[in-house]
């Protein structure tokens, strides 16, 4: 019945716009929880959904997934990663194939598991591939502030981890991308607050809202938007109220600030954005693989015809890709996005495949 | 293709693809149901089937590798009709493995045959070097008959059939995960390892319109649905509201980024059956220990042939699909 209430107003709100609208869901948890829910279904179709940035999986470029291979193949190393990794496409090999060919690789949970394989095995290298946005880069940093305690001296990590809001601006500035208004990812802005949106409304004056992820979040959330381009409104609003704070988690934030910094980092599909990647700062260079290894693989092409980098600014729909579901699939990825149960092409694939209900975005 | 991948082994497409390219056409496969239907011995019908038990830990909470070894191969028997009546144990035992936990192992193997009814009538053990196996492996074989008039195939699937499902989904796949990493849930997630055969006996003398049967193990109810639906070339639409998820299920699965309906079960089945007999099947079930819970979750359309399709909870469709690779966890 809620449901139904907030169906009719968001149809409502789209008369009252007149005009179609493009909404870009940024995070992967929010791609998956629409199809999930089955929430184009019940929306008016003038209404775009188009995914964004925001599955970690998807936007780690090739070279990190060759250099983590790169590390799983040195003598005496465990490496650990979270299990999404695995199956990611290097420009050879996966890690998943990595580990049939005899590579000591361990899917974890989380980077405290990664610790206590270290302090199990004190005559291996333990290194962790830190993959993830704001939600995860916290617990990484929590994790080397217990090593530090403990004394653990055989724990690495190469950090390919992203953060969110450099990504939108990236976006904004690009010209092909036609968005009306963003669903701001939930759980990273728990961690960092709205306020690092605020640009996307004072700068380009472009409503958006952090929503939440069950079907009457979405629905909410949506509606909220569309609320701000009817009266004419660019502002950052909270849907999520009940776990997103303004200022966020400073806490977390803090800890993070402990052992990382900002740094340039290249984005699958999106290229190197300025200050979007966080690198170990000085206080933390022990714990850098880079400091024990010179890790140097060649830098890599996306594969051919792969339109992963233009799915993932809401360009092209996954199913504009002449390889999506042929050549491209769950299976058998070629880009990124087909692998993580997070990607676009690949929530795409399993809740809407192959052109059943003529889905057209 | 040229190396066998751990998804290989996840029940999903990627074994599906493994199995319809490389073993097809080199064995004598029928069909690819959960047991051979053998015709012309004696006269019967006589079920035989075959599954090897590689879990990791061996001791879950709610059971142990054993019992799951035991209970699997009764269940393969049970979904295709038969009444089990013998199994077969091959062992592959990791050099220095715990005596006392092989005795464990052993005893609830034991009291598992003796719960269902079945005896355990051969064996064999093989002792490999350290290393080179996880401990224990189990594969047990085993046999049942099937009683004239039954006929169990998802062949006989007919648009107009309703979908019962025995019980709540996920347990066994979540107490596994639970345990594997560490994490505990209270109160605890057991797995629901468990014979079926006393069940669908019930069920059969309460009707022989049972057209199609499938214990949903690794890749979860939403992998069975949809080969049953491929194999029945019919579409089978699901209800979302109907499903039972136990909380603590659905947390472990927001926790971990999966999805309740691939997560692997080792103690429910899934029955489609013929419409006018599924009020007196489900009440049939509720009076068993294992079917309390049973449930009408959806039913056989003919089209879009091939598909499964679930209707959400706030009315929207969305596509169900076999499992692809492994069910992993998010990572943001």
């Amino acid at each position: 019945m809620v449901t139904k209430n907030l169906v009719d107003k968001i149809k409502k709100t789209m008369d009252a716009i007149g005009r179609p609208v493009n909404l870009m869901e940024v995070c992967g948890t929010h791609t998956v929880a629409i199809f999930r829910h089955g929430i184009r279904d019940i929306i008016p179709k003038n209404i775009r959904l188009l995914s964004g940035p925001g599955c970690p999986v998807c936007v780690t470029p090739i070279k990190d997934v060759d250099a983590a291979i790169a590390i799983s193949k040195q003598d005496n190393v465990i490496l650990s990663t979270f299990g999404d990794m695995m199956r990611v496409p290097g420009s050879k090999q996966s890690l998943y194939h990595a580990h049939a060919d005899g590579a000591d690789i361990r899917v974890v949970y989380s980077p405290i598991d990664a610790l206590n394989i270290a302090s199990a095995q004190l005559e291996k290298k333990i290194v962790f591939f830190a993959t993830g946005f704001e939600t995860t880069s916290p617990s990484v940093a929590g994790t080397l502030i217990e090593g530090k305690r403990l004394g653990v001296d055989n724990f690495f990590i190469y950090s390919a981890h992203k953060t969110v809001p450099p990504a939108l601006k990236a976006l904004l500035d690009s010209d092909d991308v036609m968005v009306n208004g963003f669903i701001l990812p939930g759980h990273v802005s728990t961690i960092i607050g709205s306020e690092p949106y605020k640009f996307i409304a004072s700068d380009y004056r472009i409503p958006s809202v952090i929503t939440g992820f069950d079907a009457e979040d979405i629905l909410l959330g949506i509606n909220m938007i569309l609320d701000q381009i009817a009266t004419g409104r660019a502002e950052v609003e909270i849907q999520y109220k009940k776990v997103v704070k303004e200022k966020g988690n400073q806490k977390a934030m803090s800890i993070l600030n402990e052992y990382f910094e900002s740094c340039d980092a290249q984005w699958r599909g999106l290229g190197i954005i300025p200050k979007s990647g966080l690198k170990l700062n000085e206080r933390a260079k022990r714990w850098d693989v880079n400091s024990i290894y010179n890790i140097d693989v060649p830098d890599s092409r996306e594969p051919k015809s792969c339109l992963c980098g233009q799915v993932l600014r809401g360009v092209k729909l996954p199913t504009d890709c002449v390889l999506f579901g042929k050549n491209c699939t769950p299976e058998h990825p070629v880009g990124a996005c087909m692998v993580s149960t997070e990607g676009s092409c690949a929530a795409f694939y399993r809740y809407s495949p192959r052109g059943y209900r003529g889905y057209n975005g | 293709m040229d190396k066998i991948l751990l998804s290989h082994g996840s029940g999903g497409t990627m074994m599906h693809q493994l199995i319809k390219e490389y073993f097809v056409p080199q064995f004598s496969l029928k069909s690819l149901d959960d047991s051979a239907v053998l015709e012309g011995i004696n006269g019967g019908k006589i079920a035989f089937t075959t599954d090897s038990y590689v879990v990791s830990p061996i001791f879950f909470p709610g059971g142990n590798i054993g019992e799951l070894a035991v209970n699997g191969t009764v269940n393969d028997l049970s979904m295709v009709g038969a009444r089990p009546l013998y199994i077969t144990a091959g062992l592959i035992l990791e050099e220095g493995f715990s005596i006392e936990d092989l005795k464990t192992i052993l005893s609830s193997m034991s009291a598992a045959a003796e719960y269902s009814g079945i005896k355990i009538v051969a064996g064999d053990t093989k002792v490999v070097d350290k290393g080179k196996a996880d401990g224990i492996f189990i594969n047990t074989s085993g046999i049942g008959i099937i009683e004239e008039g039954i006929d169990i195939s998802p062949s006989k699937v007919t648009p107009g059939d309703k979908v019962i499902l025995s019980g709540p989904i996920g347990n066994h796949g979540i107490s596994i995960i639970a345990e594997r990493n560490g994490i505990s849930f209270n109160p605890p997630i057991l797995s629901d390892t468990a014979p079926l055969n006393s069940l669908v006996n019930d069920m059969l003398k309460t009707t022989k319109e049972i057209h199609a049967m499938r214990d949903p193990t690794r890749g979860g109810l939403a992998t069975s649905l949809k080969e049953i639906a491929i194999a029945s070339r019919t579409c089978i639409t699901i209800r979302e509201n109907s499903i039972p998820v136990p909380e603590g299920v659905k947390g472990a699965c927001e926790l971990l980024g999966f999805d309740p309906l691939y997560v692997a079960n080792e103690g429910i089945l899934i029955a489609i059956v013929k419409a006018d007999m599924a009020e007196l099947l489900i009440n049939t079930m509720k009076k068993h220990p294992l079917g309390g819970n049973a449930c009408v979750i959806g039913d056989v359309k003919e089209d879009p042939s091939e598909m499964v399709l679930l209707k959400t909870s706030i009315g929207g469709t969305r596509i169900i699909e076999m499992l692809s690779g492994d069910q992993l966890p998010r990572i943001c």
